[in-house]
């Protein structure tokens, strides 16, 4: 049982360090497009003009 | 009196602003930096020029972060001497300022808006985008930040519940677990529920009710009275309620926000077109030398390049190229336009074929697009007369909601002292007023992007709700259902020529008219791979002639190509009486006849039957002669037909509909007859191209293809279900709920969920709206 006054503390530092790591993932914008990139493995760029203008 | 109200609200703003808005922008305060602002040339760029002398700038603010901020902002431009309306969206953080230029320099707006804190520049759709972008980014992290916290303190809070108060675990664990679940629910509260907070605060100092004044209170309560009992170590903690709480809550208003800016997105698409920079030659005619310019100092006059795939920068017409243009983006006509030396272009559309040389004629604020533009943000910041209604009922049930509370917790004070607290917290937290404030305008919002992405713009706010509720559709004018213009509708082949070669012949001799009926010929289907040789001579009002392939061919009418075809016989007659009727001759033969009428667009039938099924009436208005009208109107099936119309005789026939309680939805190309369709419950306007500009139409269909009306319709009627099941819904869960809760029956927890279940529940019932659209995301 004495073993729950370390898990506990450390369970709670685990939650802040996934926190962090969330952030940086945010940060870096994995998060800013949830559609397109699931389509993108279906299209081909074979009209590279077309996009850039769009 | 408004001025006093307006006067003290300010100056509680400005205590707050100074607390929370952040730093005024460091030079802000110095006019000098907004001077280049009132350069007439820059200013072309996002300023127009009204009618009546006034300009209409459209601006992007900055530091825009609340509805209150919206509100301050119009405040200080409206007072401005000189400004004579202002209005922001905020979804999109855009203003459209008009003003007197003779009175007011655009700088001094600019400058006024820096003194109290904010931004303001001319709208730009990628600082728009950055903005979006970390608003978005923001709202994730908070839901993030309040969703791991939930779980990890709902799994603190698990064995206390298992092991119950009859001391199933040691107290030094249970203590150290409640300070585990307060160092998660910190940051909960501290960061992810800020939005709340500052809404609240900001409620309080402006003295309104607005919804998040009781949220934020039973956070803040239970989270308090939390604390306090860790501190002591005993008494009831609640960490896992308020973590659940503001965990739904920010789920909600994270799905409402992506919902607006996907609608947003879906009419700003279409003010997206232009591309960025042209390429301008550097003369014309001559060699082919081109500059890459920015599309914004383009000027009238200029010859730019436009190469297949390109977008044309600008409406102008073509000075060299053939070939056909895809206006899709912008008409809904999927077909390609053919386009030669003389025909007009209209920016955004795409070189499919070939490349054009064009002549810029309207650049900037000037062209159909930007008139699309317009009429896009006049719908995106026009306020929709439910939702104020809604904001107002909201009001007086967030009071509702306070009174009741302080009651309940003054009774069960009186009867069981330790339970008065939260149950109070129950009834604030349990109670639902999200249906009057989150429901009604999402659903809204979400018909809108819906019924922009089908091609229909809404500029007006009243008009979703009139489309659903409109009893009778009045078509005016027979060019709504018809295309108003010659097309071939038969072609017959009278001698041994097949039919493709004839078609080909024709369009070839007629490849370079003006003529109505030779380009109702060039628009039929086939393409002419001949090519005539030599002149073309033309017998005005008879036909006309060319050769090709060494052989002389007439195109005309029977008398005009009997002349060298011989006598016609039975065979040549057309075989309906009403069309008109071109023949094609050579020297001794009859080739073919061609005969051409005002056809019905496809789906004009379907649309009619569609709109009777949906129980609605049909009408028909026409100025057009009584034989055309009633033709087209018995090939349509509609009865209640009127010819030879005058505007005013539309406008009584549509008065006195109304007084019968119709309520009347008019179809038209909405250029012409603005009386009648001001006398209309909601209009809607078919638009193609420059007519647009000037439409005052409640509603506009870009795709000029009617039959999108009946999903409109149809999508109109089920935004408006939405809202009435979302209405009634919130009436049976607070009539259920608070009862409830004040009876002490509701634990904070089932409070929490209960209120945040309840707006999820709205939200998505509003996202059903979408239903059916798939997923095509405007670029």
């Amino acid at each position: 049982m004495d073993v729950l006054y370390l898990l506990i503390p450390l369970s709670v530092v685990l939650v802040f360090v996934i926190g962090v790591v969330f952030w940086f993932a945010l940060r870096s914008g994995q998060f800013d497009d949830l559609e397109a990139p699931g389509f993108k493995i279906l299209l081909d760029d074979d009209n590279p003009r077309e996009k850039s203008d769009v | 009196m408004s001025t006093a109200i307006a006067g003290a609200g300010l100056e509680a703003y400005y205590r707050l602003r100074d607390a929370t808005a952040g730093r005024p922008a460091a030079d802000a305060h110095d006019r000098e930096g907004y001077a280049a602002y009132d350069d007439p040339a820059f200013q072309a760029n996002f300023v127009v020029s009204g009618a009546d002398g006034t300009r209409e700038a459209a601006l992007l603010l900055d530091g825009v972060r609340c509805s209150a901020c919206v509100w301050l902002n119009e405040q200080v431009i409206q007072r401005l001497p000189g400004v004579a309306a202002v209005s922001i969206n905020y979804a999109t953080r855009r203003a459209q300022v008009r003003w007197d230029p003779e009175r007011l320099a655009l700088s001094e707006i600019l400058a006024a808006v820096g003194r109290i804190g904010y931004r303001a520049f001319p709208y730009d759709r990628a600082r728009a985008d950055a903005v979006y972008q970390s608003e978005r980014r923001t709202a994730l992290w908070r839901l993030f930040v309040a969703g791991f916290g939930m779980m990890q303190v709902m799994m603190y809070a698990a064995p206390t519940y298992i092991a119950g108060d009859e001391g199933g675990m040691p107290p030094d664990v249970e203590a150290l677990m409640r300070w585990a679940s307060l160092a998660l629910t910190v940051p909960v509260v501290g960061y992810s529920a800020r939005p709340f907070l500052l809404g609240a605060w900001r409620d309080f100092k402006a003295r309104r009710a607005g919804m998040d004044v009781p949220v934020a209170l039973g956070i803040l309560v239970a989270f308090v009275a939390s604390v306090w009992a860790t501190l002591r170590g005993s008494g009831e903690v609640y960490f896992d309620s308020v973590t659940m709480f503001v965990f739904l809550l920010l789920a909600g208003r994270y799905l409402e926000f992506e919902a607006r800016h996907r609608a947003g997105a879906a009419l700003a698409h279409l003010g997206r077109l232009v591309p960025a920079q042209a390429e301008r030659l550097r003369e014309f005619p001559g060699p082919v030398e081109t500059e890459r310019v920015a599309v914004a100092a383009l000027r009238p006059g200029d010859f730019v390049l436009v190469r297949p795939g390109e977008r044309v920068p600008a409406d102008g017409t073509v000075a060299q190229g053939e070939g056909a243009l895809n206006e899709s983006l912008l008409t809904g006509e999927s077909r390609a336009v053919a386009k030669r030396p003389g025909s007009r272009v209209i920016g955004g559309s795409i070189s499919i074929s070939a490349p054009f040389v064009v002549r810029v004629e309207r650049v900037g604020e000037d062209t159909v697009l930007a008139a699309i533009g317009r009429l896009v943000e006049r719908a995106m910041t026009e306020r929709h007369r439910l939702v104020e209604l809604a904001d107002r009922y909201a009001h007086w049930f967030v009071l509702g909601v306070l009174l009741i509370a302080a009651v309940v917790a003054a009774a069960w004070a009186l009867m069981a002292p330790d339970r008065a607290l939260w149950i109070a917290v129950a009834v604030l937290v349990v109670t639902c007023p999200c249906a009057l404030s989150l429901a009604t305008p999402v659903a809204l919002t979400v018909a809108t992007g819906e019924l922009a992405r089908r091609g229909l713009v809404v500029t007006r706010g009243h008009a979703v709700e009139a489309l659903a509720r409109a009893t009778d559709v009045v078509f005016d004018k027979t060019g709504t259902l018809t295309y108003g213009e010659l097309r071939v509708a038969a072609v017959r082949a009278l001698g041994a020529i097949p039919l493709e070669r004839c078609e080909a012949l024709a369009q070839a001799i007629e490849s370079s008219s003006e003529h109505p009926i030779g380009r109702a010929l060039l628009r039929h289907a086939g393409a002419g791979q001949v090519a005539v040789e030599g002149a073309v001579t033309s017998d005005p009002g008879r036909g006309i002639a060319g050769t090709v392939e060494g052989v002389r061919y007439r195109l005309g009418g029977r008398a005009y190509c009997a002349e060298v075809a011989g006598p016609p016989n039975d065979a040549h007659d057309a075989v309906d009486t009403s069309a008109t009727v071109v023949y094609l001759a050579a020297e001794g033969a009859w080739l073919a006849r061609f005969e051409l009428a005002d056809t019905l667009k496809p789906g004009a039938t379907a649309l009619v039957r569609r709109l009777e099924a949906m129980g609605k009436r049909v009408h028909l208005l026409s100025g057009d002669g009584a034989g055309a009208v009633h033709a087209a109107a018995a090939a349509l099936g509609i009865h209640a037909v009127r010819a030879e119309a005058e505007p005013a005789a539309k406008q009584a026939y549509v008065n006195a509909l109304q007084k019968s309680g119709a309520i009347v939805a008019m179809v038209g190309d909405g250029v012409n007859d603005a009386p009648v369709l001001a006398q209309a419950n909601v209009s809607v306007a078919l638009g193609t191209g420059a007519e647009l500009t000037q439409t005052g139409a409640d509603a506009v269909l870009l795709s000029g293809d009617p039959s999108a009306l009946v999903e409109a319709f149809d999508l109109a009627r089920r935004a408006m279900n939405v809202i009435r099941q979302n209405l009634a819904w919130a009436a049976v869960y607070n009539l259920v709920a608070v009862p409830a809760a004040a009876a002490g029956l509701v634990t904070p927890w089932m409070a929490g969920i209960g209120m945040s279940g309840s707006s999820l529940a709205v939200v998505l019932n509003a996202l059903r709206l979408r239903r059916g659209s798939g997923t095509a995301v405007p670029g």
